[in-house]
C-alpha cells in the first residue's frame, strides 16, 4: 500500500494516480478551500479555492464533478475533477448545507437551512424544478437506495421528514432527539440512522413503519454527556458496521450494525464532523473541525492509522470511485 | 427485517396531520419600563422579549403543522408590578395556563402565587434575581433568564483563565447594582480572584444625554479610578446604566473593563454566530427589522420549551409539561453548542453564558478546566448543595 516516494513529490502523485489510489476531497469551512488528498499516500496534493463557507461535498455519480455547497454564497459549485476548477454553479436556494443525488445522478435534493425548504434541482439543466416545505432549519439528507424516499432532518423541529420523491409530498414525520444533523440509509434499505447533535444519540428508524426502533446512546468515561454530540454517520455496504462521529467528544463510535451496540470508540481529531469510506471500504476518512486535520481509520483493524493536515475547519469529505 | 425491539424504547408512530389542529394559547405578561440608557445602541426596543417569543411561536407552528398543533401568543402589558396578580388571573380565566413573564421579582411572585390554584405555569424570561431561584423559589415558575450569579461566574471564570485576578470593583448605588456587586464578589471568591479595592459610584441622577457631551466625563472617570492599588481589570456592577459604559478608555490606568460594560456576560448577543445561531439571528431580523437581544432569546427559549414539550408529550397541560421539562428526557437545542436542561431543584435552565464585547463574542463560559461532577454548566451559579430553594 505504502509507495516509496524516492523521486520527489511529482512522481509520487503520478504513481499514486496510476495505481488503485482514490482521491478524497475535503471542504474546509473556514479557509474556503477544498483539500485534495491522494488516498494512496494519504497526503494533500492540491488545494482548490472555492466560494464562501464550503460544507456539504459530494461527487457526481459519473465522477466528473465535485459538488460543494458554499453556504455564504447561496449556491452549490461544480468543480471539474479533471481540471480541479470551478466550472459552474447550481441554483441551490439560500444557504445550502447538505444535499444528496438521486441514484441516476440526475436530480439533486438540497437542504436550505434558512428557508425551511428542500430544493429540488435538475442537474442536467441546472435549474430548480421544485421545493418541499419541511421543518425549521433543514439539514440532514438521506435517500432510500431505490430512490423513492427522501429523508430530510430539521434541526429545530427535531424530525426526520419522509418525502415521496415521485409526488414530492411529505408522507411521514418521525420525532428524533434534539438537533438532528445527518441521515443515512443502510444499503439494503432496512434501516435509516439519524444522528442528533444536541440529543447526543442516533435514532435507528424502520423506514417502512416510520418508527424509531432503537436509540443508540454513547457513554465515554470521563466525558460529560453535553460533550457527546452525534453528527456524521457511515455504514459499511454489508450493513454490519456503523461509524458515528461524536463531535466535541473527539471520537468515532463503532457500532454493530445488527445489534446496534457500541463496540468501540476511536480517538480522532478535535470536533469530528463527517466521514467517507474509500470505495474498497478499507479506509474511513473523518474530518476533524477544530484540529484542522483528517483522520484515517483502518476499517478492518478499527485503528486510526494516520492524520493528515488540511485547511482550516475541515467539515465534509467525499471520495472518488476510482 | 428488524429482529428485535429493545426494551424501554418508545415506539413513535408516524405522525401525519389531520383535521383541526389543537390550539395552545401562550400568555406573555410584561411590564414595560421606559429606560433611557447611556448608549443609544442599548435602548431596549418597544417589543423587547415579546419579539423573541413571536419568532419561537412561528418555529413551533412550523413543527406543529406536522403534529396537528398550533400555538399563538397573547400579549398583556401592565404598568405596575402590583397589577401582575390580577393580570395572571385574567389570563387563567381565558383558559391560558402557560405564561411567559417578563416582570420584576415582586410582580413575578405575585403572578405565580395568584396562579397556583389555576395550575398556572410561568416561564420567567426577564428577572435575573437570585432570590427567585433561592428562598423565594416557586414550584410553578421555570426560569429561562440566567441569574446574576450565573452571569458573574461566567465572567469570573474567563477573567481568572486570563490570569486577570486583581479586580477593581466598582458598584453602582442602586439596589440592583448592589445585588450584581454581591454576585461578583461571590464569583471572585469562588474562582480565586481578588478585589484590590471596592468603590461605589453614586448615581446623583441627571440626564443621560446632554448638549455639552462627554467633555466632563473623560475627566470624571479618570480621576474616579485614580490612585487604585495595582489591578488587572475594572469590574463594574451597574445594572442601572449610570456609569459603567463611561469606563472603557477613560480609566486612569490603561486597563480593560468588564461586567456591565466592556466584556459583558449575557445569555445572547446580536453578534453570536456559532452553532447555527446565524439561522436564528436571520429569522429574527427578517421578521422584526432589528437585532435580537438577550431578553428576546430568553423569551424564545421559553416558548421553544413549551413547543418541545408539546411535541414530545402531545400535551400542553401544565402539570404534564412541568414533569417532562424537569425529567431526564428534556433537552433543548438553543444555539449554545450544547444541550440545555433544567435544574430540577429550582427550575433554572442550565445554559452557557456568552461573553460579548458589544461587537463580537469573545468567549463562552463555562471555561475549559472548570469541572463539575454532574454538568460543567453547574459551575455557573448557585449549585444544588448550596441552594436554599425548597420547591413546594
Amino acid at each position: 500500500m505504502w509507495r516509496g516516494c524516492l523521486f520527489g513529490t511529482g512522481l509520487c502523485i503520478l504513481l499514486g494516480a496510476q495505481a488503485s489510489a482514490f482521491t478524497a476531497y475535503v471542504s474546509n469551512e473556514k479557509s474556503n478551500t477544498i483539500s485534495v488528498i491522494d488516498t494512496d499516500k494519504f497526503a494533500v496534493v492540491k488545494t482548490i479555492k472555492v466560494g464562501q463557507r464550503p460544507r456539504g461535498i459530494e461527487l457526481t455519480r459519473d465522477g466528473k464533478f465535485i459538488l460543494v455547497a458554499v453556504g455564504d454564497d447561496d449556491t452549490i459549485q461544480m468543480i471539474d475533477t479533471a481540471s480541479l476548477e470551478v466550472i459552474a454553479t447550481l441554483p441551490s436556494g439560500p444557504d445550502p448545507e447538505l444535499f444528496i443525488q438521486d441514484p441516476a445522478g440526475k436530480i439533486l435534493y438540497v437542504a436550505n437551512e434558512n428557508d425551511n425548504t428542500v430544493t429540488i434541482i435538475d442537474m442536467e439543466q441546472r435549474v430548480p424544478v421544485g421545493a418541499v416545505q419541511v421543518g425549521v432549519e433543514p439539514e440532514g439528507m438521506g435517500l432510500s437506495p431505490d430512490g423513492k424516499i427522501l429523508v430530510n432532518t430539521s434541526e429545530t423541529t427535531n424530525m426526520a421528514h419522509f418525502i415521496d420523491t415521485a409526488t414530492r409530498q411529505i408522507v411521514a414525520n418521525v420525532l428524533v432527539d434534539a438537533r438532528p444533523r445527518f441521515a443515512e440509509f443502510k444499503r439494503d434499505g432496512s434501516e435509516l440512522w439519524v444522528s442528533s447533535e444536541i440529543g447526543g444519540t442516533v435514532s435507528v428508524i424502520d423506514p417502512a413503519k416510520h418508527a424509531v426502533i432503537k436509540k443508540i446512546a454513547f457513554e465515554i468515561p470521563g466525558l460529560r454527556k453535553e460533550a457527546i454530540q452525534a453528527v456524521g454517520i457511515g455504514i459499511t455496504r454489508d450493513g454490519k458496521t456503523g461509524f458515528v462521529a461524536l463531535g466535541p467528544a473527539n471520537r468515532i463510535a463503532v457500532v454493530d450494525g445488527t445489534t446496534h451496540e457500541v463496540k468501540k470508540y476511536l480517538l480522532v481529531g478535535q470536533r469530528v464532523w463527517h466521514m467517507a469510506f474509500t470505495p474498497d471500504e478499507k479506509y474511513l476518512l473523518t474530518t476533524n473541525g477544530v484540529s484542522n486535520d483528517v483522520s484515517v481509520i483502518d476499517v478492518t483493524s478499527l485503528k486510526v492509522i494516520k492524520t493528515i493536515q488540511v485547511g482550516e475547519l475541515p467539515w465534509g469529505v467525499a471520495i472518488s470511485q476510482q | 427485517m428488524i429482529r428485535r425491539l429493545s426494551a424501554g424504547i418508545v415506539l413513535l408512530a408516524s405522525i401525519s396531520a389531520s383535521a383541526q389542529p389543537v390550539e395552545t394559547k401562550i400568555g406573555y405578561l410584561h411590564r414595560v419600563e421606559p429606560k433611557a440608557g447611556l448608549s443609544l445602541l442599548q435602548v431596549p426596543p418597544e417589543n423587547n422579549g415579546v419579539a423573541g417569543a413571536q419568532v419561537a411561536i412561528n418555529d413551533n407552528n412550523t413543527t406543529g403543522k406536522f403534529l396537528n398543533q398550533h400555538f399563538s401568543l397573547e400579549e398583556v402589558r401592565i404598568d405596575e408590578s402590583k397589577d401582575a396578580a390580577a393580570a395572571a388571573a385574567a389570563l387563567a380565566e381565558r383558559g391560558i395556563s402557560l405564561v411567559i413573564a417578563d416582570l420584576p421579582a415582586d410582580g413575578l411572585l405575585a403572578a405565580a402565587d395568584a396562579g397556583k390554584s389555576t395550575n398556572l405555569l410561568l416561564f420567567n424570561a426577564g428577572a435575573i434575581d437570585e432570590r427567585l431561584r433561592e428562598e423565594d423559589c416557586r414550584a410553578n415558575v421555570i426560569h429561562t433568564a440566567p441569574t446574576r450569579s450565573m452571569l458573574a461566574d461566567a465572567l469570573a471564570q474567563y477573567l481568572v483563565w486570563k490570569q486577570w485576578r486583581r479586580w477593581l470593583l466598582i458598584v453602582g448605588s442602586h439596589p440592583a447594582d448592589q445585588l450584581y456587586g454581591d454576585a461578583l464578589r461571590r464569583a471572585a471568591k469562588r474562582f480565586g480572584a481578588r478585589l484590590v479595592q471596592e468603590k461605589v459610584f453614586e448615581d446623583t441622577g441627571g440626564a443621560r444625554r446632554t448638549d455639552s457631551g462627554v467633555v466632563q466625563i473623560q475627566r470624571q472617570m479618570s480621576t474616579f479610578t485614580q490612585g487604585a492599588p495595582a489591578y488587572d481589570v475594572v469590574v463594574a456592577a451597574d445594572e442601572s446604566e449610570a456609569f459603567a459604559l463611561y469606563l472603557p478608555y477613560r480609566t486612569w490606568d490603561p486597563r480593560p473593563v468588564a461586567g456591565s460594560a466592556g466584556l459583558v456576560p449575557t445569555s445572547w448577543d446580536a453578534s453570536h454566530d456559532q452553532w447555527g445561531a446565524v439561522q436564528l439571528q436571520e429569522r429574527f431580523s427578517k421578521q422584526f427589522a432589528r437585532r435580537m437581544t438577550a431578553r428576546d432569546m430568553q423569551a424564545w427559549t421559553a416558548v421553544r420549551m413549551i413547543g418541545e414539550s408539546a411535541s414530545r408529550t402531545r400535551s400542553t397541560e401544565p402539570k404534564a409539561m412541568l414533569d417532562f421539562l424537569k425529567g431526564p428526557d428534556f433537552t433543548l437545542a438553543a444555539f449554545k453548542g450544547q444541550r440545555l436542561t433544567l435544574r430540577d431543584w429550582n427550575l433554572q435552565l442550565r445554559q452557557p453564558i456568552l461573553l460579548s464585547d458589544g461587537r463580537m463574542i469573545v468567549s463562552v463560559s463555562p471555561q475549559e478546566g472548570f469541572l463539575h461532577q454532574v454538568s460543567e454548566l453547574d459551575t455557573l451559579g448557585v449549585d444544588r448543595p448550596e441552594s436554599k430553594c425548597r420547591l413546594k
